[in-house]
C-alpha cells in the first residue's frame, strides 16, 4: 500500500497524463491485462467463497428449515443472536477458549522456545517434532482420546488417585465448573507444538550480535529475552496468534466429540450452535445469521491483531 | 488510486452474487406445503413392471442390520431380476445430514429411510417431497400388519405440521422399546430373585440394592440424551399415556407443568439424593456405561431393546429384559420404530418402490429380521429369537404393542426438544434447577412450537 500511496496524487491530479503514460507502455502492459492474469483463481476464489458467503448472509435474512420455500425473516434471526442468552453465552465460551488455545500456548511456547533455543541440547530437531506432534494428529482422534481420559475412571482420576487427590476427582466433562476449562486445556495441548516451533524458526534468525550487545551492556537470561527476543519475535506472535485465535473461535470437532455442549449448555461454541441448527433442527436461517456473526467476529479479531503487530514497525 | 478498481470490482462482483443469489432460498423445491395424494389403481406385481431401476438410500450399515438387508436385497434381486436396486449405504449421521438436500434435487433416490421426528420426516411432509403410502397400505394389507400405535411414528397430516395422525408416509422395519435390563447375579447379591413387576416393588428393589453395596442404577449421560429415555420410563408411570403422546408427538393441548410430570422429575431428583446414580451421571458416556454394566456394574439399566445383542453377548444368561415395572393397570413404555422407509415424491416408479418396502417388511422378511439379531416391528410373537435375552425383547414389545402401551419419545415433539430436554435434564440430575424450573424450559420449548405451528 505505501509506495502507491505517494505515487498515486500526481497521477490522480492528471487524468491526461495517466492516459498518455498507459499507452506509452514500459514499464509494464495496459493495467487492465493484469485482470485477465488474476481471473483464473478471482473465478474460482469467487465460486468457491465469494458466492457462498454470499448465500449465507442472504439466508441469514430468512426463516429456512432447508427444503420448503423459505420465508422473509428481515433481521430477526441476528435479534435472535444477540437477544438469546444461551446463544451470548455460546460465544462467551469462545471468548474464554480463546485464552486456552491462543494466550496460554504463547506464554508456554514463549518460555518453551527460549530454552530450546538457548540450551545447546543434543537432538533437538527430535524435541521440536515431539513438541509438534498433536498438530499432526486429526482432531477428532484427540478428542476421543481426552474423552476417556477425563471420563470418571479415567486415567486423571487415576493419577489424581495416586497421589492423594482423591478429592479433586470428577467427571470432568460432566462438571459444570470443569468442563469448559478441560476442553479448553485439550486446545492448548494442541497449540503448544505449533506455537513453539513457529518462534523457534523466528528465534533463528535472530542475528547473535544482538545478543552479544545485550550481554556485553550486562544483560542476563531474562533480560536478554525481554529486549531481544521478544521484540524480534514480534511478526511470529503475532501469525501464531492469529492462528490459534480462529482455530478457538471455530472449535466444533472438540466440543462435538467430548461434551456435545454440555452439561446443560456450559460448553456449546458458535460453530456446535452453526452445525446443529442447520443439520439436526433444521433452523438453517438462524444458522447461517450466527455464522455470519462468527465470520465478522473472526475477521475483526485477526484483523486487529494484524493492526497491533505491524504498528511501529 | 489503486484502490479504485479494486472497491469496484468487489462492489461489481458483489452485486453479481447477489444476483446469482436472489432467489428465494428453497424456491428451487417444487411443491410448497400439501402435495395431494395420488389416485388411481396401483400394480402390486413387481415382476409385470418392465426394466426398472430403484436407488436405495439406507443406513443399515452395522452388524445385524447389514446383514439383514445384505440377505433380503440378494433375494429381492432373484425374485425380480427386473428391477435393479442401486443401494447408497451411509452411516445414520451421514444419512441424515445429506438426504435432505438429495430431495430438495432432481436426483432424488427413490426409496430411502427418513427419520421419524419433525426435523426429518415432517420437513419433508412439508416440502412435498414424500409420496403419501395409503393407497399401497391398503392394496398390500400394511394397515392389518402394522397396528395403528407402530403406524402412528411414520404418519403426518398431509401438510407435515401435525405428527401422529394422518397420511402414511413410511414403514418400519423394527421395533424399539425403552425397558429395564437387569443384571440378575448383581439382584441376587442384594436378596431378589426377579425385577419385581410393579413401580413400588421396583422402587423398593432399588434401596435394597443400595442396601447391599451395589449400585442401583446405571446412566451415562455425557451424550445428554441417554437420560430423556430414563425421564420417559418414570414419566410413563406418573403421566397418563394420552397426555404424553400429546406432549411427545408435539400436538397442541398438552401441558408439561402438571402435578404427574413434577412427581416424575422429583423422582429423578430423589433417585440422585438417595445415590441411586453413580456419582459422575453426566460426566459418564453412554457406551462406557453399558459397557459397565454388561461387566457387572450396577443391577439396572434402563435403555432400549437396540442393546440387547451387545449385552447378550457379553452377559449371556445374567441380563433379562422387561418392560418398566407398571404403575397403571397397563404398562407403559417410551418406544417406537426403527427408521422408516419412505418414498420419493418424485420417484419415476412409485409401483417397484413400494413393491420394494413391502418385500423388507412382508412375513418372510420379519423372519429374517428375527435371524439377524434384529426385532422384528410386525408379528413379533411369531418369531423364534436367537438367544434367551432376544426372546425377553420380543416378548416385550409384542407385550407393548398388542397392550397400545408405547408412548413416543419425548424428544420427537419439536425440532429443537432433543436438546433443550437433553440440557434440561442435565442441569436437573446435577440439582443445577429445581422440578418446576426443568419442567417450566421444556414447557417453553413445547409452548412456542405449539403456538407458531397450531
Amino acid at each position: 500500500m505505501s509506495d502507491t500511496a505517494t505515487a498515486a496524487p500526481s497521477r490522480a491530479r492528471t487524468p491526461e497524463g495517466t492516459r498518455r503514460r498507459r499507452r506509452g507502455g514500459p514499464p509494464g502492459e495496459p493495467r487492465a491485462v493484469g485482470w485477465l492474469y488474476v481471473l483464473p483463481a478471482l473465478l474460482v476464489y469467487a465460486a468457491f467463497l465469494l458466492y457462498p458467503l454470499l448465500r449465507a448472509v442472504q439466508i441469514s435474512l430468512y426463516d429456512w428449515n432447508g427444503n420448503t420455500l423459505a420465508t422473509w425473516a428481515g433481521l430477526d434471526n441476528y435479534v435472535e443472536v444477540v437477544g438469546d442468552p444461551a446463544l451470548r453465552a455460546s460465544f462467551g465460551h469462545a471468548l474464554v477458549l480463546i485464552a486456552f488455545y491462543a494466550l496460554l500456548p504463547l506464554v508456554v511456547g514463549l518460555v518453551l522456545a527460549a530454552v530450546l533455543g538457548r540450551a545447546k541440547v543434543r537432538g533437538l530437531a527430535f524435541f521440536r517434532t515431539v513438541v509438534f506432534l498433536p498438530q499432526v494428529v486429526a482432531m477428532v482422534v484427540i478428542a476421543v482420546a481426552w474423552r476417556r481420559m477425563y471420563a470418571p475412571d479415567g486415567s486423571i482420576n487415576d493419577l489424581l488417585s495416586a497421589i492423594g487427590l482423591d478429592a479433586l476427582t470428577r467427571g470432568w466433562l460432566g462438571d459444570y465448573t470443569a468442563a469448559l476449562p478441560a476442553v479448553g486445556l485439550i486446545g492448548t495441548w494442541f497449540e503448544i507444538g505449533l506455537v513453539t516451533v513457529l518462534l523457534l524458526a523466528g528465534m533463528g534468525k535472530i542475528p547473535t550480535e544482538l545478543y552479544e550487545a545485550a550481554r556485553l551492556d550486562g544483560a542476563g537470561a531474562v533480560r536478554e529475552f525481554f529486549v531481544v527476543t521478544l521484540p524480534a519475535l514480534r511478526g511470529e506472535i503475532a501469525v501464531a496468534l492469529t492462528l490459534t485465535v480462529i482455530a478457538a473461535l471455530r472449535t466444533f470437532d472438540l466440543v462435538y466429540v467430548t461434551t456435545r455442549g454440555g452439561p446443560g449448555t456450559s460448553t456449546s461454541v458458535p460453530s456446535y450452535e452453526v452445525y446443529n441448527r442447520a443439520f439436526q433442527q433444521g433452523r438453517v436461517g438462524s444458522a447461517a445469521a450466527i455464522a455470519v456473526v462468527l465470520t465478522v467476529i473472526i475477521f475483526a479479531i485477526s484483523f486487529g491483531i494484524t493492526r497491533i503487530a505491524e504498528r511501529d514497525r | 488510486m489503486r484502490r479504485r478498481p479494486t472497491t469496484r470490482l468487489i462492489a461489481v462482483g458483489a452485486l453479481g452474487a447477489l444476483a446469482l443469489t436472489a432467489c428465494t432460498p428453497g424456491s428451487g423445491s417444487d411443491g410448497t406445503g400439501s402435495s395431494a395424494a395420488p389416485t388411481g389403481t396401483v400394480n402390486t406385481d413387481p415382476a409385470s413392471l418392465g426394466q426398472v431401476t430403484l436407488t436405495v438410500w439406507d443406513q443399515e450399515v452395522r452388524g445385524g442390520q447389514a446383514a439383514q438387508i445384505e440377505e433380503l436385497n440378494k433375494e429381492f434381486q432373484a425374485k425380480y431380476p427386473n428391477i435393479t436396486l442401486k443401494r447408497v449405504s451411509r452411516s445414520f449421521d451421514d444419512l441424515k445430514t445429506t438426504l435432505g438436500l438429495a430431495l430438495s434435487g432432481n436426483d432424488a433416490p427413490d426409496v430411502f429411510q427418513a427419520n421419524n421426528g419433525r426435523p426429518d420426516m415432517g420437513k419433508f411432509v412439508q416440502a412435498g417431497q414424500l409420496l403419501p403410502l395409503d393407497r399401497y397400505a391398503d392394496a398390500y394389507g400394511w394397515t392389518d400388519r402394522y397396528p395403528e400405535s407402530v403406524r402412528k411414528y411414520s404418519s403426518y397430516s398431509p401438510d407435515g405440521k401435525t405428527f401422529g395422525t394422518g397420511n402414511l408416509y413410511g414403514l418400519p422395519q423394527v421395533g424399539e422399546v425403552v425397558g429395564v435390563y437387569a443384571d440378575k447375579a448383581v439382584l441376587a447379591k442384594a436378596g431378589l430373585s426377579e425385577v419385581p413387576t410393579d413401580w413400588a416393588g421396583f422402587e423398593a428393589s432399588l434401596q435394597k440394592v443400595k442396601d447391599a453395596g451395589e449400585q442401583p442404577l446405571v446412566l451415562g449421560n455425557l451424550d445428554k440424551w441417554p437420560a430423556i429415555h430414563v425421564f420417559g420410563t418414570v414419566q410413563a408411570q406418573t403421566t397418563p399415556a394420552d397426555q404424553i403422546r400429546t406432549l411427545g408427538f408435539g400436538q397442541s393441548g398438552g401441558s408439561w407443568t402438571t402435578a404427574e410430570n413434577t412427581k416424575a422429575a422429583q423422582t429423578l431428583v430423589d433417585w440422585v439424593d438417595k445415590g441411586y446414580f453413580s456419582k459422575d451421571v453426566n460426566g459418564l458416556g453412554y457406551d462406557p456405561a453399558w459397557q459397565q454394566f454388561s461387566k457387572g456394574t450396577g443391577a439396572y439399566l434402563i435403555a432400549g431393546t437396540w442393546l440387547q445383542a451387545d449385552l447378550g453377548k457379553a452377559m449371556g444368561d445374567d441380563v433379562t429384559f422387561v418392560l418398566p415395572p407398571k404403575a397403571q393397570q397397563a404398562p407403559v413404555a417410551t418406544g417406537g420404530t426403527g427408521i422408516p422407509w419412505a418414498v420419493s415424491s418424485k420417484t419415476k416408479n412409485p409401483d417397484a418402490a413400494a413393491a420394494y418396502i413391502d418385500f423388507i417388511t412382508n412375513k418372510d422378511a420379519m423372519g429374517v429380521l428375527a435371524k439377524t439379531e434384529n426385532l422384528p416391528v410386525a408379528d413379533t410373537a411369531d418369531q423364534k429369537a436367537p438367544s434367551a435375552i432376544g426372546q425377553d425383547v420380543f416378548t416385550a414389545f409384542g407385550t407393548a404393542v398388542d397392550d397400545d402401551s408405547l408412548v413416543p419419545y419425548l424428544d420427537y415433539a419439536t425440532p429443537t426438544m432433543s436438546d433443550t430436554l437433553g440440557a434440561a435434564l442435565q442441569d436437573l440430575l446435577a440439582k443445577k434447577a429445581t422440578p418446576e424450573q426443568f419442567l417450566e424450559t421444556v414447557q417453553k420449548d413445547y409452548g412456542d412450537f405449539v403456538a407458531q405451528n397450531g
